[in-house]
């Protein structure tokens, strides 16, 4: 373990640590752009100088070892003089189109100019100009003059991805970013091009001119997209409703976890929030009445459901839950099977066509909370359901967000399933082919709408915050599920999702003591994980976990 | 309060006097202006909206997009202006511009007068000069609030004031009012 001191003072740090997470680790910030601690060093852009005692110049940080007995001085006159000067260095071709690109805002050039540079400009002569606003692949696009040739994402292709789409091309002050021949930016991580770049080259084109990034707000979350459970943030646009065409979740960001993620989500994650502001989301309740199917308010809708609950004989219900619901749901419903004594109950639909796997991040299972409802105990087998919903045996069928009809089950077995049926009750976020068929629909809100856990493949129990109010009516599932209960004449006395995780933790032995507290944003394990918890280990690497000094905008 | 005070009469009388000796010396001094004699000024009152006061060049009137020579907004919806706004009165949504080299365009850029405070911020805010508030126009009313929205096209339509400050542009019909 070298010892150092970073201007005065003293830090342990592991050895092959180098200067720029050193002085992170105490809260100190060296400015850079090329350093990313999941990448190689590529000593680029020569901003992370700092002086070393009894070296005769500054010294880039980012390739420079802690060593026993260092001694560090990030702030020194010399420092900030090379830092401005290689500012300005960086600046000399960089155009000043920050209003119309939209990485300004959470600009590094913007950043360190205000912190570091702020000198006059002396550069006299025309600017290079370079290539703007070309399609680099389906979701990232290039403006080369922004480029400062850190390369991020050139290393990010090579080492991360390995599929090495990125190269630098041309000399000198021609060099530019750009892409090998006959190749297109095109492997399922691209998005994290766009997150790594420290400037407005590599920008999203989902997110191109939606808004402006000073208007968006954030929530923690977790992404529902696998099985991973990728720790994110969430950007809605509240402010100024007519930007982004009134869609409130802007983007998604991956947040760090060392655990989980690192910094890194794919893209099918990333762009996957599409439904959440789409005309085919559920917004108010409705039953058919009479053979018309109508808008109800919540308290009738509750009160059918509950009553048809109690009409139906336990073994008439079927219940297909779905692993896309939140552990608090799946606690909720487990309660009101327990009430009823439902037995008939899966929450596994096969999808169509299976999911595809790597050995990053993607899992084939697309669901966020698969092991949570299998702890919860509601594993069961779907297909007998729907045999039995066939043999007139099952007459009441709830649904929770699955499409039974887009499953890998035959169409024409599930058609006759839900034919079968004397009532088709289906909760859920979005509208599909099963819920279209259903005699109660009940509007559910999306994740980013609702507080909730889920529980990931490794045992992970991880926690995701509301971002913006439920859509129309709609209501997190504990929420309805809970109601449901009331009516049925239980107690049932929690109305938060917090409250239905303490129930839930003292319930179900694999969640014992966990709380949201102890949850955090950063997940917590559960106390018997599954499998030795081994899978996926892979991800865990040797970087240290941002320090305090982590307020920085570039990792 | 004196004796003859006490007396309304006497100082109503007086005030009477004052008002009909300005009264008859306006009325002779307009009648005078109005025979040709320019150098008779009778009482300063101006015969608006015949007759306009002189502006200031730094007077904020009803705001305009400056133009490129294509016609087209100089605006690149950077959304400063919609940004720095203390009344929240700017709505620009931004699009594609076909030449990358200009990049972005103000799909919509809608100014809700009702809302505006005339505080000129905007102005300031422009990296583009593409916003000003120099038509002169102080005129705008509608009879309703929608009426008072100003869209992009009324305001690349405008023109900057003449040198006397006077409007060169006519003053725009609120969408409400059009036939």
């Amino acid at each position: 373990m070298p010892k150092l001191t970073i201007n005065g003072q003293a830090v342990d740090v592991p050895a092959g640590t180098n200067l720029i997470e050193a002085a992170r680790k105490i809260g100190v910030e060296v400015p850079h752009y090329c350093y990313h601690p999941a990448l190689s060093i590529a000593g680029q852009c020569r901003l992370c100088m700092v002086d070393v005692e009894k070296t005769p110049r500054p010294t880039i940080a980012c390739n420079t070892l802690a060593a026993d007995g260092m001694a560090v001085w990030t702030e020194t006159d010399r420092v900030k003089e090379t830092r401005k000067s290689i500012m300005e260095f960086h600046l000399i071709n960089h155009p000043l189109d920050c209003p119309v690109c939209d990485q300004a805002g959470e600009c590094g050039l913007q950043i360190y100019y205000m912190k570091h540079g702020l000198y006059d400009p002396r550069m006299r002569d025309e600017k290079v100009h370079k290539p703007k606003a070309v399609p680099l692949g389906a979701h990232v696009i290039l403006d080369a003059e922004r480029c400062i040739l850190c390369s991020r994402c050139v290393r990010f292709c090579d080492e991360v991805t390995g599929t090495g789409e990125l190269g630098i091309f041309s000399r000198g002050d021609e060099s530019e970013i750009g892409l090998f021949p006959g190749k297109e930016l095109a492997n399922k991580y691209s998005g994290n091009v766009v997150d790594i770049c420290p400037v407005g080259a590599l920008t999203d084109r989902d997110f191109r001119f939606a808004v402006r990034v000073w208007y968006l707000d954030s929530a923690t979350s977790i992404c529902p997209g696998c099985a991973r459970g990728c720790n994110i943030e969430v950007h809605v646009n509240r402010r100024r409703p007519h930007h982004n065409d009134g869609r409130r979740v802007a983007r998604l960001k991956p947040r760090f976890n060392a655990d989980v993620n690192r910094w890194w989500i794919c893209d099918d994650g990333r762009y996957g929030f599409a439904f959440v502001d789409d005309t085919s989301r559920l917004v108010i309740p409705r039953w058919s009445r009479d053979g018309a199917l109508g808008d109800a308010t919540w308290e009738e809708a509750i009160a059918a459901v509950a009553g048809a609950l109690q009409r139906f004989a336990p073994d008439e219900i079927g219940v297909v839950a779905s692993p896309k619901m939140a552990n608090e749901d799946l606690w909720a419903l487990r309660r009101i099977l327990e009430s009823r004594g439902i037995r008939r109950v899966a929450f596994r639909v096969p999808p169509r066509t299976p999911g595809d796997e790597d050995t990053l991040l993607i899992r084939r299972d697309k669901n966020p909370n698969s092991l949570g409802a299998e702890l919860l105990g509601l594993e069961g087998d779907g297909a007998a359901i729907l045999a039995a919903a066939r043999a007139r045996q099952v007459k009441c069928l709830w649904v929770f967000g699955h499409d039974l009809l887009a499953s890998a089950w035959p169409v024409t077995e599930t058609d006759a399933a839900l034919r079968a049926l004397e009532l088709l009750i289906f909760t859920g976020p979005s509208a599909n082919a099963t819920s279209e068929r259903a005699h109660f629909t009940l509007p559910a809100a999306a994740w980013v709408e609702r507080e909730g856990t889920y529980t990931n493949f490794e045992g992970r129990v991880q926690r995701f915050r509301q971002a913006v109010q439920p859509l129309g009516q709609a209501l997190p599932e504990w929420d309805i599920l809970g109601r449901v209960l009331r009516a049925l004449g239980v107690e049932a006395g929690a109305t938060r999702a917090e409250r239905w995780f303490r129930e839930l933790a003292s319930g179900v032995p694999a969640f014992t003591g966990l709380t949201y507290q102890s949850i955090g944003d950063g997940g917590a394990a559960l106390s018997a994980p599954p499998g030795g918890g081994a899978a996926g280990s892979h991800l865990v690497s040797g970087h240290p976990p941002m320090g305090p000094g982590s307020r920085s905008p570039l990792p | 309060m004196k004796l003859l005070q006490r007396f309304y009469l006497v100082e109503v009388v007086s005030g009477l006097t004052l008002t009909a000796a300005h009264f008859f010396r306006n009325m002779g001094l307009h009648i005078a202006h109005a025979l040709g004699r320019t150098d008779a000024r009778g009482a300063v009152t101006i015969q608006y909206p015949e007759e306009r006061r002189p502006y200031s060049p730094r007077l904020r009137s009803l705001h305009r997009l400056v133009r490129r020579e294509d016609g087209s907004p100089r605006c690149v919806a950077c959304m400063m202006c919609e940004t720095v706004c203390p009344a929240h009165c700017i709505y620009i949504v931004a699009a594609e511009h076909p030449n990358p080299e200009i990049e972005k365009v103000p799909a919509r850029f809608d100014i809700d007068l009702g809302k505006c405070v005339f505080c000129g911020y905007c102005v300031e805010a422009c990296p583009e000069d593409a916003i000003r508030m120099d038509t002169g126009i102080l005129e705008f009313s509608s009879y309703s609030r929608d009426g008072m929205i100003y869209t992009k096209e009324t305001l690349l339509a405008l023109e900057p004031a003449g040198a006397d400050g006077r409007p060169t542009s006519p003053v725009p019909i609120p969408a409400d009012r059009r036939p």
